[in-house]
């Protein structure tokens, strides 16, 4: 099958060249980080974790949106979905591994990764996120594998594929609740320690996760002959729009058990997300961004009229993955630190090599979703036309 | 093969109850705490712990010699970046240590004190509870260790000290040291370090570097689960808060207001 | 099979460059002579014989290494009575005290680099040890 990603046209090639391009900066900056440590990035004693740790939450969510389209299909009988399917499965492989690759690079001792195995540790939850990633992964590696073989070979999959496939979906919600678990289990973190984070979480998930397999899906539609059927398209769009809704209105049940209260130091962080602190305001302008972002294209999703357009459906699914994207790999991490358990404010602001790194991490799930569709589409016999 | 949507729901629920009982039911049963329970450890055993007196210690504001001999017996390197700094003892204004234990009508030479912190070595540590590796642990004696051999580096015991008493090492500490004691190691790039409560002295029966430096005795070292030691007969006598008391970690560091 | 020739070819040449250390040295005319080790002016007796110790110095220091820092176990009396304090700087080095002279240069003749000295620092001489108060008593 994967000789298939050895054949393309020209625009293939330059594409795959622009990603190997972006993957040689980062190994190159990885290289440096490795021999310098991670100092270069723009971490800190106070700001322990941030830009790497961000995208790996933010990818956790969109690797286990693929449910959104198994469940529908498997489970409800979604037939619209079946053409789709297997790209949100693929989807799920490349983004868990972004997610693996950005844990290790955000190690101090990478070399050492192996002790996590080595010496298990069931209380801790990076154990348990180790577990249900690294699953995740093997899960949907075997689903793809299959269903697109017995697909190529024209015969239905086997049976025994289906009980492994009914296993991913409450194994895709359990990738990301467990992410949430490493967060809202840490007392010392008064912003990222309540109940809703998990929930909100899935929320945001099922949202920029849909939201982004319609875009790939449209620009398949572009350049191949492949098509869903506008119904799934649309289908998907409902569940943006379910998704998006819920998620703003767990948004607003974190402000108000913040703003009423009037703990501190709940607020504080609030503060510094939407007004700054103490003359720090980095993260303002981009909150407030992702907010208008968010209700805009929630405005669009909720009317049909609108959602039923492709001009404003894209829109929206640009503004819903971006304001994702925001409140998860910009926000939700670096404003646990900030202020700090004693109070304190850090500056935050990732490096260029940090960025060239995490860049390459993102054009490396690119070149795995290309080449991913690349073989499903050669398949099933839908390529350029 | 068909599953319908009732039996799905009952097996995902049944899922998701499975895994979040395997989460809680270990901390529940918090296996580090002595048999007696949180801060009341087994009758004749040891349970390191250190008062320390803000009156004596702020007697002298510029003191900086319990910071000193600890950054020099332990290879404390020095960076200028504050980003990148190692703490194992240090100072900070008292509303920094004590963010929920004050109010604008304190004494105004408290509020403005500099309070010595440092690990607290708690009885029921976040940080030994999140770690992927053991590379943090209790020991028996109350001392939570680090093994600089075995940590990888995630740094997810940093995100859990509710006190901030961890440091990273984000590069290469041998370059901000200006002298290297043989006596203990260095660091290396990439690993969590933190207050031994001089472990390595403890060995020898020697008390703690920065509790012997300290001209004004101001710290005072003693097992807490000896009803006659010094620092049981202090906490006997005076009003001592501990950082914090409303986590639950019970830390082993308190102080005299 | 396949484009056979091809694949042939190319685990042929990638047999030859695994190998190529070994040619290499083939060419260069034998082995090389084992390096010279410099021991200990005043003591004879290792914590184990010298075979063992040659073999399994890394497996022993690792456990001494578990030993003192997971379980707080320093000490250890050998059969001959000697106390002996688990301690790479101050033990091992408290007899072989150039480094350089013996650990360095097998290290460097099998091209092995223990990240030992990474944290732990060598101490210069014999003298400072017996101020840090450990070693063979």
């Amino acid at each position: 099958m994967l000789e298939n990603a050895f054949h393309g046209d020209r625009r293939y090639w330059t594409w795959i060249g622009f990603l190997l391009v972006l993957m040689g900066v980062g190994a190159f900056f990885y290289l440096q980080q490795l021999r310098y440590g991670l100092g270069i990035t723009g971490m800190s004693r106070d700001v322990s974790w941030g830009f790497y740790i961000a995208q790996f939450t933010f990818l956790v969510g969109i690797a286990a949106s693929a449910v959104m389209v198994v469940l529908p299909y498997y489970l409800h009988d979604v037939k619209v979905f079946g053409r789709i399917t297997v790209l949100g499965e693929f989807i799920a492989v490349s983004a868990v591994t972004m997610c693996l690759a950005f844990i290790i690079i955000d190690l101090g001792q990478p070399q050492r990764a192996l002790n996590m195995v080595l010496h298990p540790s069931p209380r801790s939850i990076l154990f348990w996120d180790m577990i249900v990633l690294n699953g995740y992964l093997v899960l949907n590696v075997i689903i793809t594998r299959v269903t697109l073989d017995a697909e190529r070979n024209g015969e239905a999959p086997p049976r025994w594929i289906r009980p492994v496939i009914i296993l991913s979906i409450p194994w895709a919600i359990s990738i990301h609740t467990v992410t949430a678990f490493i967060y809202s289990g840490l007392a010392a973190r008064p912003f990222w320690m309540t109940a809703i984070l998990a929930p909100r979480f899935l929320a945001s998930a099922f949202s920029s996760g849909p939201a982004l397999l319609i875009l790939l899906c449209l620009i398949l539609i572009r350049f191949t002959k492949f098509d869903p059927g506008w119904e799934a398209i649309q289908k998907l769009a409902l569940v943006v729009t379910y998704a998006v809704l819920a998620n703003i209105f767990f948004v607003l049940m974190e402000l108000f058990t913040a703003l009423y209260s009037d703990i501190p130091e709940h607020l504080l962080h609030f503060r510094y997300l939407y007004l700054g602190l103490d003359g720090h305001h980095e993260l303002v302008p981009w909150m407030w961004t992702s907010a208008f972002l968010v209700v805009a294209s929630a405005v669009i999703l909720v009317t049909p009229r609108l959602r039923r357009q492709k001009r404003w459906l894209v829109a929206a699914c640009i503004g819903v993955v971006v304001a994702m994207w925001i409140e998860k790999g910009l926000g939700m991490v670096v404003t646990g630190f900030v202020p700090s358990p004693l109070e304190t404010v850090t500056r935050y602001v990732p490096t260029f090599p940090e960025v060239a790194i995490t860049v390459s991490v993102y054009a490396l799930g690119a070149l795995m979703v290309t080449v991913f569709y690349r073989i499903a589409l050669s398949v099933r016999g839908e390529l350029a036309g | 093969m068909t599953v319908d949507r009732r039996t799905f729901l009952k097996i995902a629920g049944l899922g998701a109850l499975g895994t979040t009982g395997v989460y809680s039911l270990p901390v529940l049963g918090s296996p580090e705490s002595g048999p007696g329970g949180h801060g009341v450890p087994a009758p004749g055993g040891t349970r390191w712990g250190m008062v320390i007196d803000l009156a004596a210690c702020r007697h002298d504001e510029g003191c900086r010699d319990c910071i000193e001999v600890c950054g020099r017996v332990h290879n404390v390197p020095h960076h200028d970046d504050p980003r990148h700094e190692i703490k194992w003892i240090w100072k900070v204004p008292y509303p920094e240590a004590f963010p929920m234990q004050q109010h604008e009508y304190q004494e105004p030479a408290l509020l403005g004190m500099a309070v010595p912190v440092m690990c607290n070595h708690c009885d029921n540590p976040p940080c030994v509870r999140v770690c992927p590796t053991q590379a943090t642990w209790k020991r028996s004696d109350g001392v939570v260790m680090m093994d600089w051999h075995r940590c990888i580096g995630c740094r997810y015991c940093m995100a859990a000290c509710p006190y901030g008493s961890r440091s990273f090492n984000w590069v290469e500490p041998r370059e901000a040291l200006e002298h290297q004691d043989p006596g203990f190691p260095t660091r290396t790039r990439g690993v969590v370090e933190k207050c031994n409560f001089c472990e390595e002295r403890l060995a020898k029966n020697e008390l703690p570097a920065c509790v012997t430096a300290c001209p004004h005795g101001a710290l005072t070292f003693g097992n807490l689960a000896d009803p006659d030691s010094p620092v049981r007969r202090i906490l006997a006598g005076r009003m001592a808060i501990r950082r914090k008391p409303s986590l639950g970690t019970h830390p082993e560091i308190f102080y005299l207001v | 099979m396949y484009d056979g020739g091809k694949i042939v070819a190319g685990l042929v040449v990638f047999l030859v460059l695994v190998t190529v250390p070994v040619w290499l040295n083939a060419l260069a005319g034998g082995t090389p002579r084992a390096p010279e080790l410099e021991l200990p002016r005043d003591e004879s007796r290792c914590v184990e014989p010298a075979a063992v110790m040659r073999a399994t110095h890394m497996e022993l220091l690792d456990t001494w290494r578990d030993s003192v820092v997971r379980s707080d176990d320093r000490f250890f009396t050998l059969e001959d009575g000697r106390r002996v304090e688990r301690s790479l700087s101050r033990t091992c080095l408290g007899c072989h005290d150039r480094k350089d002279a013996f650990c360095d240069r097998c290290h460097d003749y099998l091209a092995v680099s223990p990240y030992c000295w990474d944290c732990h620092v060598i101490p210069e001489g014999g003298t400072a040890l017996a101020a840090a108060g450990g070693g063979v008593r």
